[in-house]
Protein backbone atom coordinates (compact mmCIF):
# COMPACT_ATOMS: atom_id res chain seq x y z
CA UNK A 1 0.00 0.00 0.00
CA UNK A 2 1.35 3.50 -0.75
CA UNK A 3 0.78 4.88 2.67
CA UNK A 4 2.17 8.48 1.94
CA UNK A 5 -0.11 8.58 -1.36
CA UNK A 6 -3.21 8.66 0.69
CA UNK A 7 -2.27 10.60 3.52
CA UNK A 8 -1.41 13.13 0.70
CA UNK A 9 -4.70 12.81 -1.14
CA UNK A 10 -6.82 13.17 2.26
CA UNK A 11 -5.38 15.77 3.82
CA UNK A 12 -5.12 17.93 0.27
CA UNK A 13 -8.66 17.04 0.41
CA UNK A 14 -9.69 18.00 3.34
CA UNK A 15 -7.54 20.79 3.32
CA UNK A 16 -9.57 22.18 0.80
CA UNK A 17 -12.12 22.22 3.27
CA UNK A 18 -10.46 24.73 5.54
CA UNK A 19 -10.35 26.52 2.56
CA UNK A 20 -13.96 26.66 1.98
CA UNK A 21 -14.66 26.30 5.26
CA UNK A 22 -17.91 29.06 4.18
CA UNK A 23 -19.29 26.56 1.83
CA UNK A 24 -18.03 23.20 3.06
CA UNK A 25 -19.56 23.56 6.43
CA UNK A 26 -20.94 27.17 7.48
CA UNK A 27 -23.44 27.20 4.99
CA UNK A 28 -24.83 24.06 5.59
CA UNK A 29 -25.12 24.54 9.53
CA UNK A 30 -27.48 27.76 8.23
CA UNK A 31 -29.16 25.94 5.62
CA UNK A 32 -30.15 23.09 8.65
CA UNK A 33 -30.62 25.74 11.36
CA UNK A 34 -33.64 27.67 8.67
CA UNK A 35 -34.98 23.63 8.88
CA UNK A 36 -35.27 24.00 12.72
CA UNK A 37 -36.81 27.55 12.37
CA UNK A 38 -39.57 26.76 9.65
CA UNK A 39 -40.49 23.22 9.99
CA UNK A 40 -39.68 22.93 14.00
CA UNK A 41 -41.03 26.15 15.68
CA UNK A 42 -43.19 27.70 12.92
CA UNK A 43 -44.90 24.97 11.78
CA UNK A 44 -43.69 21.95 13.96
CA UNK A 45 -45.45 23.45 17.23
CA UNK A 46 -49.09 22.76 14.91
CA UNK A 47 -48.07 19.39 14.25
CA UNK A 48 -49.40 16.41 17.02
CA UNK A 49 -46.23 14.21 18.00
CA UNK A 50 -45.54 11.62 16.04
CA UNK A 51 -44.96 8.20 17.95
CA UNK A 52 -44.49 10.19 21.38
CA UNK A 53 -41.67 12.58 20.09
CA UNK A 54 -42.32 16.17 19.43
CA UNK A 55 -42.11 16.82 15.43
CA UNK A 56 -38.53 19.23 16.09
CA UNK A 57 -36.72 16.12 17.14
CA UNK A 58 -38.24 13.85 14.88
CA UNK A 59 -37.05 15.63 11.87
CA UNK A 60 -33.53 15.79 13.49
CA UNK A 61 -32.35 12.29 11.90
CA UNK A 62 -33.77 13.23 8.69
CA UNK A 63 -32.45 16.50 8.54
CA UNK A 64 -28.88 15.11 9.40
CA UNK A 65 -29.54 12.17 6.72
CA UNK A 66 -30.12 14.96 4.07
CA UNK A 67 -26.79 16.97 4.75
CA UNK A 68 -25.14 13.87 5.21
CA UNK A 69 -26.19 12.44 1.80
CA UNK A 70 -25.91 15.49 -0.50
CA UNK A 71 -22.34 16.88 1.22
CA UNK A 72 -21.02 13.17 0.86
CA UNK A 73 -22.03 13.02 -2.93
CA UNK A 74 -21.05 16.79 -3.37
CA UNK A 75 -17.54 16.30 -1.38
CA UNK A 76 -16.35 13.09 -2.99
CA UNK A 77 -17.93 13.91 -6.78
CA UNK A 78 -16.30 17.52 -6.70
CA UNK A 79 -12.90 15.73 -5.22
CA UNK A 80 -12.26 13.68 -8.18
CA UNK A 81 -14.09 15.87 -11.14
CA UNK A 82 -11.73 19.08 -10.28
CA UNK A 83 -8.20 17.37 -11.22
CA UNK A 84 -10.50 16.04 -14.33
CA UNK A 85 -11.11 19.65 -14.73
CA UNK A 86 -8.26 21.40 -14.34
CA UNK A 87 -5.75 18.60 -15.85
CA UNK A 88 -4.36 17.83 -12.82
CA UNK A 89 -5.56 14.53 -12.84
CA UNK A 90 -2.30 13.63 -15.12
CA UNK A 91 -0.13 13.26 -11.72
CA UNK A 92 -2.68 10.50 -10.14
CA UNK A 93 -2.57 8.47 -13.01
CA UNK A 94 1.09 8.48 -13.37
CA UNK A 95 1.75 8.23 -9.69
CA UNK A 96 3.07 4.71 -8.04
CA UNK A 97 -0.55 4.58 -6.89
CA UNK A 98 -3.42 1.95 -7.26
CA UNK A 99 -7.26 2.99 -8.16
CA UNK A 100 -8.06 1.16 -4.88
CA UNK A 101 -5.87 3.72 -2.76
CA UNK A 102 -6.88 6.97 -4.82
CA UNK A 103 -10.92 5.53 -4.01
CA UNK A 104 -10.11 4.96 -0.54
CA UNK A 105 -8.22 8.34 0.10
CA UNK A 106 -10.66 10.54 -1.98
CA UNK A 107 -13.70 8.53 -0.38
CA UNK A 108 -12.16 8.86 3.28
CA UNK A 109 -11.84 12.59 3.19
CA UNK A 110 -15.42 12.94 1.39
CA UNK A 111 -17.02 10.67 4.48
CA UNK A 112 -15.00 12.14 6.85
CA UNK A 113 -16.00 15.84 5.90
CA UNK A 114 -19.67 14.53 6.00
CA UNK A 115 -19.64 13.22 9.41
CA UNK A 116 -17.87 16.03 10.86
CA UNK A 117 -20.56 18.07 9.25
CA UNK A 118 -23.29 15.69 10.97
CA UNK A 119 -21.89 15.82 14.21
CA UNK A 120 -22.15 19.53 13.76
CA UNK A 121 -25.60 19.68 12.92
CA UNK A 122 -26.27 17.36 15.57
CA UNK A 123 -24.87 19.70 18.28
CA UNK A 124 -26.87 23.08 16.33
CA UNK A 125 -30.03 20.29 16.63
CA UNK A 126 -28.85 20.20 20.58
CA UNK A 127 -29.38 24.21 20.65
CA UNK A 128 -33.05 24.27 19.05
CA UNK A 129 -34.69 20.80 20.66
CA UNK A 130 -33.95 18.35 22.93
CA UNK A 131 -31.82 15.39 21.54
CA UNK A 132 -31.94 11.78 22.90
CA UNK A 133 -29.84 8.88 21.38
CA UNK A 134 -31.19 5.29 22.56
CA UNK A 135 -28.45 3.84 20.46
CA UNK A 136 -24.72 5.49 19.81
CA UNK A 137 -23.27 2.87 18.44
CA UNK A 138 -25.89 1.91 15.69
CA UNK A 139 -26.01 5.83 15.31
CA UNK A 140 -22.48 6.56 14.36
CA UNK A 141 -22.26 3.35 12.59
CA UNK A 142 -25.83 4.45 10.17
CA UNK A 143 -23.49 7.58 10.22
CA UNK A 144 -20.17 6.07 9.07
CA UNK A 145 -21.89 3.95 6.88
CA UNK A 146 -24.04 6.47 5.14
CA UNK A 147 -21.25 8.73 4.16
CA UNK A 148 -18.92 6.24 3.04
CA UNK A 149 -21.99 4.82 0.77
CA UNK A 150 -22.78 7.48 -0.82
CA UNK A 151 -19.58 9.13 -0.94
CA UNK A 152 -18.26 6.61 -3.15
CA UNK A 153 -21.54 7.45 -4.93
CA UNK A 154 -20.15 10.61 -5.38
CA UNK A 155 -17.07 9.46 -6.22
CA UNK A 156 -18.87 7.36 -9.13
CA UNK A 157 -20.88 10.65 -10.06
CA UNK A 158 -17.35 12.52 -10.40
CA UNK A 159 -15.91 10.64 -12.92
CA UNK A 160 -18.94 9.38 -14.83
CA UNK A 161 -19.63 13.66 -15.12
CA UNK A 162 -17.71 15.25 -17.53
CA UNK A 163 -18.92 19.20 -17.25
CA UNK A 164 -20.32 20.86 -14.49
CA UNK A 165 -24.28 20.44 -15.44
CA UNK A 166 -23.71 16.85 -14.86
CA UNK A 167 -21.78 16.71 -11.67
CA UNK A 168 -25.03 19.02 -10.28
CA UNK A 169 -27.35 16.80 -12.31
CA UNK A 170 -27.59 13.55 -9.60
CA UNK A 171 -27.32 15.49 -5.89
CA UNK A 172 -30.08 17.99 -7.70
CA UNK A 173 -32.71 15.78 -9.25
CA UNK A 174 -32.20 12.44 -7.86
CA UNK A 175 -30.49 12.77 -3.94
CA UNK A 176 -32.56 15.68 -2.99
CA UNK A 177 -36.40 14.64 -4.04
CA UNK A 178 -35.50 10.78 -3.04
CA UNK A 179 -34.36 12.54 0.61
CA UNK A 180 -37.40 14.78 0.99
CA UNK A 181 -39.46 12.06 -0.21
CA UNK A 182 -38.27 9.58 2.10
CA UNK A 183 -39.76 10.62 5.33
CA UNK A 184 -36.77 13.17 6.36
CA UNK A 185 -39.63 15.12 7.92
CA UNK A 186 -42.36 12.80 8.05
CA UNK A 187 -43.55 9.28 8.95
CA UNK A 188 -44.08 7.06 6.14
CA UNK A 189 -46.86 5.63 8.34
CA UNK A 190 -48.26 8.94 8.05
CA UNK A 191 -48.63 8.54 4.12
CA UNK A 192 -51.99 6.82 2.25
CA UNK A 193 -51.45 2.81 2.13
CA UNK A 194 -50.78 3.21 -1.60
CA UNK A 195 -47.75 5.99 -1.07
CA UNK A 196 -46.67 3.97 1.50
CA UNK A 197 -45.76 0.71 -0.75
CA UNK A 198 -44.24 2.96 -3.36
CA UNK A 199 -42.15 4.91 -0.82
CA UNK A 200 -40.61 1.65 0.15
CA UNK A 201 -38.89 1.91 -3.21
CA UNK A 202 -37.37 5.05 -2.30
CA UNK A 203 -33.92 3.55 -0.86
CA UNK A 204 -33.59 6.49 1.74
CA UNK A 205 -36.36 5.39 3.41
CA UNK A 206 -34.21 2.90 4.82
CA UNK A 207 -31.43 4.96 5.44
CA UNK A 208 -33.57 7.44 7.55
CA UNK A 209 -35.62 4.92 9.25
CA UNK A 210 -32.56 3.44 10.50
CA UNK A 211 -31.00 6.18 11.54
CA UNK A 212 -34.31 7.67 13.29
CA UNK A 213 -34.66 4.47 15.17
CA UNK A 214 -30.80 4.58 16.85
CA UNK A 215 -32.03 8.22 18.32
CA UNK A 216 -35.56 7.32 19.65
CA UNK A 217 -35.81 3.49 18.83
CA UNK A 218 -38.70 4.24 16.48
CA UNK A 219 -38.80 3.26 12.64
CA UNK A 220 -40.92 2.54 9.49
CA UNK A 221 -39.18 0.20 8.81
CA UNK A 222 -37.42 -3.17 10.81
CA UNK A 223 -33.55 -1.90 11.40
CA UNK A 224 -32.31 -5.12 10.16
CA UNK A 225 -33.94 -4.48 6.79
CA UNK A 226 -32.41 -0.99 7.39
CA UNK A 227 -28.82 -2.18 7.68
CA UNK A 228 -29.27 -4.71 5.32
CA UNK A 229 -29.98 -2.24 2.82
CA UNK A 230 -27.44 0.64 3.61
CA UNK A 231 -24.71 -2.26 2.84
CA UNK A 232 -26.67 -3.63 0.11
CA UNK A 233 -25.86 0.10 -1.42
CA UNK A 234 -22.41 0.03 0.22
CA UNK A 235 -21.55 -3.12 -2.17
CA UNK A 236 -23.64 -1.97 -5.03
CA UNK A 237 -21.50 0.90 -5.21
CA UNK A 238 -18.29 -1.33 -4.33
CA UNK A 239 -18.50 -3.35 -7.51
CA UNK A 240 -19.10 0.02 -9.49
CA UNK A 241 -15.92 1.14 -8.49
CA UNK A 242 -14.09 -1.93 -8.86
CA UNK A 243 -15.54 -2.12 -12.46
CA UNK A 244 -14.23 1.42 -13.35
CA UNK A 245 -10.98 0.87 -11.56
CA UNK A 246 -10.78 -2.55 -14.07
CA UNK A 247 -11.62 -0.70 -17.10
CA UNK A 248 -10.25 3.10 -16.81
CA UNK A 249 -13.37 3.75 -17.77
CA UNK A 250 -13.49 7.80 -17.83
CA UNK A 251 -9.99 7.97 -16.75
CA UNK A 252 -7.63 6.10 -18.88
CA UNK A 253 -8.39 6.44 -23.09
CA UNK B 1 29.96 8.22 -22.76
CA UNK B 2 26.54 7.87 -22.89
CA UNK B 3 26.27 5.42 -25.64
CA UNK B 4 27.73 2.77 -23.40
CA UNK B 5 25.04 3.37 -20.85
CA UNK B 6 22.89 0.72 -20.22
CA UNK B 7 18.82 0.58 -20.86
CA UNK B 8 16.86 2.70 -18.49
CA UNK B 9 13.83 2.41 -20.55
CA UNK B 10 12.58 -0.52 -23.24
CA UNK B 11 9.83 0.27 -25.08
CA UNK B 12 8.63 -2.83 -27.42
CA UNK B 13 5.90 -2.90 -30.14
CA UNK B 14 3.91 -0.25 -28.89
CA UNK B 15 0.95 0.67 -30.72
CA UNK B 16 -2.13 2.71 -29.96
CA UNK B 17 -5.17 2.93 -31.36
CA UNK B 18 -7.66 5.59 -29.86
CA UNK B 19 -11.60 4.71 -29.54
CA UNK B 20 -12.18 6.93 -32.54
CA UNK B 21 -10.03 4.15 -34.52
CA UNK B 22 -6.97 7.07 -34.98
CA UNK B 23 -3.80 5.15 -34.57
CA UNK B 24 -1.45 7.13 -32.95
CA UNK B 25 1.72 4.86 -32.45
CA UNK B 26 2.54 2.47 -34.85
CA UNK B 27 4.64 -0.57 -33.40
CA UNK B 28 7.45 2.20 -31.35
CA UNK B 29 10.44 0.32 -30.81
CA UNK B 30 13.14 2.61 -28.91
CA UNK B 31 15.77 2.41 -26.43
CA UNK B 32 16.55 5.13 -23.49
CA UNK B 33 19.89 4.99 -22.33
CA UNK B 34 20.12 5.29 -18.78
CA UNK B 35 21.33 9.46 -17.83
CA UNK B 36 21.15 10.96 -21.34
CA UNK B 37 19.33 13.79 -22.80
CA UNK B 38 17.03 11.97 -25.17
CA UNK B 39 15.03 14.42 -27.66
CA UNK B 40 12.19 13.48 -29.33
CA UNK B 41 11.09 15.46 -32.28
CA UNK B 42 8.16 15.50 -34.45
CA UNK B 43 5.26 17.45 -36.13
CA UNK B 44 2.28 18.31 -34.34
CA UNK B 45 -0.17 15.45 -33.99
CA UNK B 46 2.98 12.71 -34.47
CA UNK B 47 2.43 10.73 -31.15
CA UNK B 48 4.71 12.37 -28.98
CA UNK B 49 2.89 13.00 -26.02
CA UNK B 50 1.16 9.35 -26.71
CA UNK B 51 4.17 7.94 -26.00
CA UNK B 52 5.38 9.46 -23.02
CA UNK B 53 1.94 9.19 -21.38
CA UNK B 54 1.72 5.85 -22.12
CA UNK B 55 5.20 5.25 -20.35
CA UNK B 56 3.98 7.29 -17.68
CA UNK B 57 0.77 5.30 -17.49
CA UNK B 58 -1.59 7.94 -18.23
CA UNK B 59 -3.30 7.03 -21.80
CA UNK B 60 -2.94 2.16 -21.59
CA UNK B 61 -1.49 0.96 -24.61
CA UNK B 62 -3.39 -0.82 -27.54
CA UNK B 63 -0.12 -3.36 -27.97
CA UNK B 64 3.05 -3.60 -27.01
CA UNK B 65 5.18 -2.82 -23.67
CA UNK B 66 7.24 -0.53 -21.87
CA UNK B 67 9.98 -1.79 -18.87
CA UNK B 68 11.20 0.86 -17.05
CA UNK B 69 14.80 -0.33 -15.55
CA UNK B 70 13.57 -3.87 -15.80
CA UNK B 71 9.83 -3.36 -14.00
CA UNK B 72 7.19 -3.50 -16.61
CA UNK B 73 5.07 -0.70 -16.82
CA UNK B 74 1.80 -2.28 -15.93
CA UNK B 75 2.55 -5.81 -14.32
CA UNK B 76 5.00 -3.82 -12.00
CA UNK B 77 3.68 -0.43 -12.35
CA UNK B 78 4.43 0.91 -8.73
CA UNK B 79 8.02 0.30 -9.04
CA UNK B 80 8.16 2.08 -12.77
CA UNK B 81 6.61 4.94 -12.09
CA UNK B 82 8.39 5.96 -8.47
CA UNK B 83 11.36 6.13 -10.87
CA UNK B 84 9.07 8.93 -13.17
CA UNK B 85 8.99 12.71 -13.53
CA UNK B 86 6.31 14.24 -15.76
CA UNK B 87 6.03 18.00 -16.71
CA UNK B 88 3.17 17.91 -18.85
CA UNK B 89 2.45 20.03 -21.69
CA UNK B 90 -0.17 22.42 -20.11
CA UNK B 91 -0.05 24.42 -17.66
CA UNK B 92 -2.06 22.59 -15.60
CA UNK B 93 -2.07 23.13 -11.76
CA UNK B 94 -4.43 23.48 -8.62
CA UNK B 95 -5.05 27.10 -8.94
CA UNK B 96 -6.30 27.67 -4.97
CA UNK B 97 -3.35 25.84 -3.29
CA UNK B 98 0.03 27.41 -2.17
CA UNK B 99 3.42 26.29 -4.12
CA UNK B 100 4.58 24.62 -0.86
CA UNK B 101 1.77 22.67 -0.46
CA UNK B 102 1.33 21.22 -4.25
CA UNK B 103 5.10 20.22 -3.89
CA UNK B 104 4.90 18.46 -1.08
CA UNK B 105 1.30 16.67 -2.16
CA UNK B 106 3.62 15.56 -5.72
CA UNK B 107 6.30 13.79 -2.85
CA UNK B 108 3.59 12.19 -0.66
CA UNK B 109 1.56 10.97 -4.20
CA UNK B 110 4.51 8.95 -5.55
CA UNK B 111 5.24 6.96 -2.42
CA UNK B 112 7.78 9.47 -0.77
CA UNK B 113 7.68 10.14 2.85
CA UNK B 114 7.82 14.06 3.54
CA UNK B 115 11.07 16.12 3.38
CA UNK B 116 10.87 19.39 3.91
CA UNK B 117 14.77 20.31 3.13
CA UNK B 118 14.52 18.43 -0.23
CA UNK B 119 11.32 20.50 -1.49
CA UNK B 120 13.78 23.45 0.01
CA UNK B 121 16.25 23.00 -2.72
CA UNK B 122 13.88 21.98 -4.98
CA UNK B 123 12.02 25.25 -4.63
CA UNK B 124 15.35 27.49 -4.43
CA UNK B 125 17.07 25.75 -7.61
CA UNK B 126 13.86 26.99 -9.51
CA UNK B 127 13.53 30.16 -7.75
CA UNK B 128 10.55 29.50 -6.55
CA UNK B 129 11.24 30.00 -2.86
CA UNK B 130 10.19 33.18 -2.55
CA UNK B 131 6.67 31.77 -3.58
CA UNK B 132 6.67 29.25 -1.68
CA UNK B 133 3.70 30.66 0.04
CA UNK B 134 1.66 32.59 -2.44
CA UNK B 135 -1.45 30.72 -4.10
CA UNK B 136 -0.53 29.22 -7.91
CA UNK B 137 -2.85 31.28 -9.31
CA UNK B 138 -0.63 34.57 -8.29
CA UNK B 139 2.03 32.96 -10.00
CA UNK B 140 3.22 33.86 -13.76
CA UNK B 141 3.11 31.33 -16.73
CA UNK B 142 6.71 30.96 -16.39
CA UNK B 143 6.57 30.57 -12.25
CA UNK B 144 4.23 27.99 -13.05
CA UNK B 145 6.01 26.39 -15.51
CA UNK B 146 8.55 25.71 -12.82
CA UNK B 147 6.32 24.82 -10.35
CA UNK B 148 4.98 21.91 -12.91
CA UNK B 149 9.14 21.30 -12.91
CA UNK B 150 9.17 21.50 -9.33
CA UNK B 151 6.83 19.04 -8.94
CA UNK B 152 8.12 16.39 -11.12
CA UNK B 153 11.28 16.84 -9.18
CA UNK B 154 9.53 16.34 -5.73
CA UNK B 155 9.95 12.81 -5.75
CA UNK B 156 13.60 12.87 -6.57
CA UNK B 157 12.94 10.59 -10.21
CA UNK B 158 15.61 8.67 -11.75
CA UNK B 159 13.87 9.69 -15.24
CA UNK B 160 12.34 13.06 -15.93
CA UNK B 161 9.97 13.83 -18.91
CA UNK B 162 9.68 17.17 -20.45
CA UNK B 163 7.06 17.65 -22.47
CA UNK B 164 7.61 20.79 -24.50
CA UNK B 165 9.27 22.28 -21.45
CA UNK B 166 9.76 25.98 -22.88
CA UNK B 167 6.70 26.52 -24.81
CA UNK B 168 5.92 29.75 -24.17
CA UNK B 169 8.42 31.05 -22.15
CA UNK B 170 10.89 34.10 -22.70
CA UNK B 171 14.23 33.30 -23.66
CA UNK B 172 16.41 34.02 -20.42
CA UNK B 173 13.91 31.26 -18.83
CA UNK B 174 14.71 28.89 -21.78
CA UNK B 175 18.25 29.54 -21.09
CA UNK B 176 17.49 29.39 -17.09
CA UNK B 177 15.93 25.88 -18.24
CA UNK B 178 18.61 24.79 -20.26
CA UNK B 179 21.27 25.13 -17.51
CA UNK B 180 18.37 23.39 -15.21
CA UNK B 181 18.23 20.17 -17.45
CA UNK B 182 22.32 20.09 -17.60
CA UNK B 183 22.18 20.05 -14.15
CA UNK B 184 19.89 17.00 -13.16
CA UNK B 185 21.88 15.21 -16.23
CA UNK B 186 25.09 15.71 -13.90
CA UNK B 187 23.04 14.44 -11.44
CA UNK B 188 22.45 11.34 -13.06
CA UNK B 189 18.92 11.82 -14.13
CA UNK B 190 17.70 10.70 -17.42
CA UNK B 191 15.39 13.30 -19.36
CA UNK B 192 13.49 12.91 -22.43
CA UNK B 193 11.91 16.14 -23.84
CA UNK B 194 9.67 16.52 -26.45
CA UNK B 195 9.99 19.98 -28.73
CA UNK B 196 9.64 22.18 -31.55
CA UNK B 197 12.47 23.97 -30.87
CA UNK B 198 15.04 22.45 -33.40
CA UNK B 199 17.75 24.27 -31.84
CA UNK B 200 16.61 23.31 -27.99
CA UNK B 201 17.64 20.03 -28.80
CA UNK B 202 20.10 20.58 -30.96
CA UNK B 203 21.74 22.29 -28.22
CA UNK B 204 20.57 19.79 -25.36
CA UNK B 205 20.30 16.17 -26.84
CA UNK B 206 22.54 13.47 -26.76
CA UNK B 207 20.43 11.56 -28.67
CA UNK B 208 17.44 12.54 -31.38
CA UNK B 209 14.87 10.35 -32.03
CA UNK B 210 12.55 11.81 -35.21
CA UNK B 211 8.85 10.53 -34.98
CA UNK B 212 6.12 10.93 -37.26
CA UNK B 213 2.55 9.64 -38.12
CA UNK B 214 3.14 7.42 -35.27
CA UNK B 215 6.09 5.77 -36.01
CA UNK B 216 10.10 6.14 -35.20
CA UNK B 217 12.00 7.57 -38.49
CA UNK B 218 15.24 7.61 -36.59
CA UNK B 219 17.39 7.22 -33.76
CA UNK B 220 20.63 8.61 -33.61
CA UNK B 221 23.25 10.39 -31.60
CA UNK B 222 22.49 14.50 -32.57
CA UNK B 223 26.52 14.18 -32.94
CA UNK B 224 26.47 10.89 -35.91
CA UNK B 225 22.82 12.54 -37.37
CA UNK B 226 23.86 15.82 -37.72
CA UNK B 227 27.67 14.30 -39.54
CA UNK B 228 25.60 11.80 -41.58
CA UNK B 229 22.52 13.74 -43.13
CA UNK B 230 24.26 17.46 -42.52
CA UNK B 231 25.02 18.58 -45.77
CA UNK B 232 27.63 21.25 -46.37
CA UNK B 233 28.19 24.28 -48.88
CA UNK B 234 30.48 25.97 -49.74
CA UNK B 235 30.31 29.22 -50.92
CA UNK B 236 32.50 30.95 -53.33
CA UNK B 237 32.64 34.91 -53.54
CA UNK B 238 33.68 35.34 -56.95
CA UNK B 239 36.13 38.74 -57.99
CA UNK B 240 33.76 39.27 -61.12
CA UNK B 241 29.74 38.41 -61.13
CA UNK B 242 29.53 36.03 -63.93
CA UNK B 243 25.86 35.79 -65.92
CA UNK B 244 25.43 31.70 -66.37
CA UNK B 245 27.84 28.87 -65.01
CA UNK B 246 30.16 27.47 -67.65
CA UNK B 247 29.47 24.21 -69.46
CA UNK B 248 32.82 22.52 -68.09
CA UNK B 249 31.50 23.42 -64.64
CA UNK B 250 28.12 21.30 -65.12
CA UNK B 251 28.64 17.90 -63.58
CA UNK B 252 29.68 19.66 -59.98
CA UNK B 253 25.72 20.76 -60.02
CA UNK B 254 26.67 24.42 -58.67
CA UNK B 255 23.93 27.24 -58.08
CA UNK B 256 24.85 30.75 -58.74
CA UNK B 257 23.77 33.39 -56.71
CA UNK B 258 20.86 36.15 -58.20
CA UNK B 259 23.35 38.70 -58.77
CA UNK B 260 26.29 36.00 -59.95
CA UNK B 261 28.59 37.31 -57.44
CA UNK B 262 28.78 33.87 -55.34
CA UNK B 263 29.01 30.32 -56.62
CA UNK B 264 27.53 27.74 -54.13
CA UNK B 265 28.57 24.16 -54.18
CA UNK B 266 26.99 21.83 -52.20
CA UNK B 267 28.48 18.19 -50.93
CA UNK B 268 28.29 15.71 -48.77
CA UNK B 269 30.21 16.07 -45.32
CA UNK B 270 31.06 12.28 -44.94
CA UNK B 271 32.51 11.98 -47.98
CA UNK B 272 36.57 11.81 -48.39
CA UNK B 273 36.23 12.76 -51.53
CA UNK B 274 33.99 15.83 -51.80
CA UNK B 275 35.35 16.86 -55.24
CA UNK B 276 36.64 20.48 -53.69
CA UNK B 277 39.99 20.28 -54.99
CA UNK B 278 38.91 19.01 -58.44
CA UNK B 279 36.19 22.12 -58.50
CA UNK B 280 38.71 24.43 -57.64
CA UNK B 281 41.01 23.35 -60.21
CA UNK B 282 38.76 23.90 -62.47
CA UNK B 283 37.74 26.40 -61.74
CA UNK B 284 40.81 28.24 -61.97
CA UNK B 285 40.94 26.61 -65.55
CA UNK B 286 37.89 27.97 -66.64
CA UNK B 287 39.56 31.71 -65.16
CA UNK B 288 36.83 32.12 -62.96
CA UNK B 289 38.80 33.65 -59.91
CA UNK B 290 37.24 34.58 -56.27
CA UNK B 291 38.49 36.47 -53.35
CA UNK B 292 36.98 34.56 -50.65
CA UNK B 293 34.96 31.51 -49.66
CA UNK B 294 33.34 30.09 -46.64
CA UNK B 295 31.66 26.68 -45.84
CA UNK B 296 28.33 26.60 -43.96
CA UNK B 297 26.70 22.78 -42.32
CA UNK B 298 23.03 21.49 -42.39
CA UNK B 299 21.68 22.50 -38.92
CA UNK B 300 19.28 19.99 -37.54
CA UNK B 301 15.83 22.05 -38.41
CA UNK B 302 16.94 21.40 -41.84
CA UNK B 303 17.52 18.01 -41.52
CA UNK B 304 14.22 17.53 -39.21
CA UNK B 305 12.72 19.35 -42.54
CA UNK B 306 14.00 17.24 -44.99
CA UNK B 307 13.02 13.89 -42.90
CA UNK B 308 9.62 14.45 -42.37
CA UNK B 309 9.15 16.03 -45.49
CA UNK B 310 10.45 12.48 -47.16
CA UNK B 311 7.78 10.48 -44.84
CA UNK B 312 5.24 12.66 -46.45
Amino acid sequence: MNWHAMHAIYFFEMARTRRTLLQSVISPVISTSLYFVVFGAAIGSRIDEIEGISYGAFIVPGLIMLSLLTQSVANASFGIYFPKFTGTIYELLSAPVSYLEVAAAYVGAAASKSIILGLIILATAGLFVPLHVAHPFWMLLFLVLTAVTFSLFGFIIGIWADNFEKLQLVPLLIITPLTFLGGSFYSINMLPPVWQTITLFNPVVYLVSGFRWSFYDVADVSVGISLFMTLSFLGVFLVIVAWIFKTGYRLKT
Amino acid sequence: MVSLMPTIIAVSELSKIYESRFQALKGINLDIRRGEIFALLGPNGAGKTTLISIICGIVKASTGSVRVAGHDSVADYRAARAMIGLVPQELTTDAFESVWGAVSFSRGLFGKPANPQHIEKVLRDLSLWDKRDSKIMTLSGGMKRRLLIAKALSHEPEILFLDEPTAGVDVNLRRDMWQLVRGLQASGVTIILTTHYIDEAEEMADRIGVISKGEIILVDDKAELMRKLGRKQMILQLQTALEHIPPALAAYQLELSGDGNELIYTFDAQDERNGIVALLKDLNDAAIAFKDLHTTQSSLEDIFVSLVKDEK
